[in-house]
């Protein structure tokens, strides 16, 4: 792999360019397609953005193409599971949530049958498709089902792990995907080794602030805190791949040690991981929190780093959070 | 497992035995959809007691039966009625239908009865479910087949024919679907309120299905359907059978012109009514 870095020159941490988290899952569900003689995936006609081909490919007898219908989709996924199949379907983000909400309601959630569903595609940063291809909202929908884990890799190997943590998991869930490549958090694969789902992973210890993220803004964290660490601010920072179920210990930890938290997401402020973080702490140990996140809209077309920029999802965004988050500590 | 067709007299005694069961369980609970349920009574007797399915009412996982879907859900009074009936569970459960507790809500849990296939109730998705069990059922190299209960009105779901194409792409000839065409649906007939789902013979054909129309409540018309569809290649089929919503109980077929009857039990007066008019 070509030792190509993140364009933000003027941040000291720099990392290796890897691969989609789309493409990682990819690889991942193939590579449990030759462990496990029940899984199989059905496709509403976009395998090879979603990467659900390597496993056709591999496995064309388990794979299962019923056109662009995600509602069929997940209800044949259902039926699927019912019998027993270890059952993933895949999809743009929007449109399997978005379309397929009910479905994913009554023939998954509902009788809490173990479909495990992959939305790519998520977030602002695929760019110039705009707005209608964008899953910005598709966190706070798959949280709202009960019984749903929902989990937000930030990297190719946390991809990985997600898939597999995901697959072994005794319920539905889902499996947040992005577009675009993104920088390898996880070079250092030994931190995945005992990756699970529900539990945060801490990248770097602080005692002044908490960057809580997950997704493609776990390295813009890092990159925060390590400018922070210039101006002798210790943020810690947390990899909250799991939004639910949260890993409320972690996080009142980072409550107590550090007292202020900047949540960051690729998502809308509902219902996503501000707000469980939120929720969590409310009861647990209240702190100050601030957010990084969409806010309340659609974004437009562009190119990733300047909808970034202008959507506030970038490491200077994210030294405001932590300012106005460590003027509100008592 | 039955594999005996109990004479006619016996099938039309166990029918009205089903809806005996139904107008009493809804009145009991006060409410629940008696007239969606008793139009596919006769259907529900011939799958259950005509020695069509395969099944182990007392091993309801048994993997290698024969899958009997209700779509729509809201019919679920019927087959309560004809699953304790078969003895899947104890008739009395019927007096708790839909109260805090009971296995039987207010549509079907998959969860919480034994011989319920799936969670029904949100119109339009148990024909992609059944076509889970049926390519289930290919993967694993077992011959059972899947039987999958949808309404007229539920066919005006986009979902429906999203199935449709799949299973005929698939060529699921285990797949079987029944459209328990009663005319009727929540704000009035559907003739008018949505009449294009007609000519809908010609719309499953066009999707690839082999197609049958019978009289829905003509048990010798029920059996040779269901008789014809196992000898059926590549092709899923559809029977679509004409029904009466209320059929057999005459104060809601009167009424069904109004169509007061949808979602809305007999009161205990007119249930009594009912009840004898329907004898023994």
């Amino acid at each position: 792999m070509h030792a190509k870095t993140t364009t933000d020159m003027e941040r000291k941490l720099q990392f290796e360019v890897g691969p989609a988290t789309r493409d990682a899952f990819g690889k991942a569900l193939a590579e449990l397609g030759r462990e496990d003689p029940d899984l199989v995936v059905v496709d509403a006609d976009v395998s090879n953005s979603t990467r659900t081909e390597y496993f056709a490919k591999e496995f064309p007898d388990r794979f299962f193409q019923v056109g662009i219908a995600e509602s069929n989709l997940v209800g044949i996924a259902s039926g699927l599971a019912a019998c027993g199949k270890h059952t993933w379907i895949a999809s743009f983000a929007c449109f399997m949530m978005c379309n397929a909400f009910d479905q994913l309601r009554m023939s998954v959630a509902f009788p809490g049958l173990p479909v495990k569903v992959a939305g790519s595609h998520s977030g602002i940063s695929i760019g110039e498709d705009g707005p209608s291809q964008m899953g910005i909202e598709d966190v706070a929908l798959a949280a709202a089902l009960p019984g749903f884990a929902v989990v937000v890799p930030a990297d190719g190997p946390a991809a990985r792990a997600a898939t597999r943590g995901l697959h072994a998991w005794d319920g539905p869930g889902y499996l947040r995907l992005g577009r675009p490549k993104v920088p390898i958090v996880y070079s250092d694969e030994s931190l995945l080794r005992d990756f699970a789902v529900g539990k945060a992973i801490q990248l770097r210890d602080g005692k002044d602030v908490t960057l809580v993220a997950n997704g493609m803004l776990v390295a813009t964290a890092l990159q925060a805190a390590e400018a922070l660490a210039g101006r002798s601010i210790n943020a810690r920072v947390l990899d909250c791949h799991t939004v639910k179920p949260i890993d409320e210990d972690s996080l009142e930890r980072a409550a107590r040690d550090t007292g202020a938290l900047v949540v960051c997401e690729e998502h809308i402020s509902s219902g996503g991981l501000g707000a469980a973080v939120a929720y969590a702490l409310s009861s647990r140990h209240p702190a100050p929190i601030e957010y990084v996140n969409l806010g309340d809209t659609y974004a437009e077309s562009g190119t990733p780093q300047a909808l970034l920029e202008k959507y506030g999802l970038t490491v200077d965004h994210m030294l405001a959070g932590a300012e106005r988050a460590l003027n509100r500590k008592p | 497992m039955t594999n005996k067709r109990p004479p006619s007299a016996e099938l039309e005694r166990i029918a009205r035995t089903l809806r005996r069961h139904i107008i009493t369980m809804t009145t009991r609970a006060g409410s629940g959809h008696p007239s969606s349920s008793v139009s596919m009574v006769e259907i529900l007797v011939a799958l259950f007691f005509g020695g069509i399915l395969r099944h182990k009412p007392d091993q309801p996982d048994w993997p290698d039966r024969d899958r009997f879907i209700l779509s729509k859900g809201h019919g679920c009074p019927g087959l309560y009625a004809v699953l304790a009936e078969r003895g899947y569970f104890p008739v009395s459960w019927f007096p708790d239908l839909r109260q805090l507790g009971s296995p039987l809500e207010g549509h079907p849990n998959m969860t919480k009865a034994p011989g319920i296939e799936a969670s029904t109730g949100s119109l339009g998705q148990g024909l992609s479910i059944g076509i889970g069990h049926a390519l289930a059922a290919r993967l694993e190299g077992r011959d059972y087949r899947t039987y999958v209960m949808i309404g007229d009105g539920e066919s005006q779901q986009g979902q429906v024919w999203e199935a449709a194409m799949t299973a005929s792409k698939y060529g699921l000839d285990n797949l079987t679907a029944i459209c328990d065409f009663n005319h009727f649906q929540q704000t009035g007939r559907l003739e008018d309120v949505m009449p294009a789902l007609e000519p809908l013979r010609h719309k499953w054909e066009a999707f690839g299905w082999y197609v049958m129309e019978i009289d829905g409540h003509n048990f010798n018309q029920i059996f040779a359907a269901l008789d014809k569809v196992l000898g059926v290649k590549v092709k899923p089929q559809i029977i679509i059978a004409r029904t009466v919503k209320g059929k057999g109980i005459r104060i809601i077929e009167e009424e069904t012109a109004g169509n007061r009857k949808h979602g809305v039990p007999l009161t205990k007066e007119e249930a009594d009514i009912a009840l004898a008019e329907l004898g023994e």
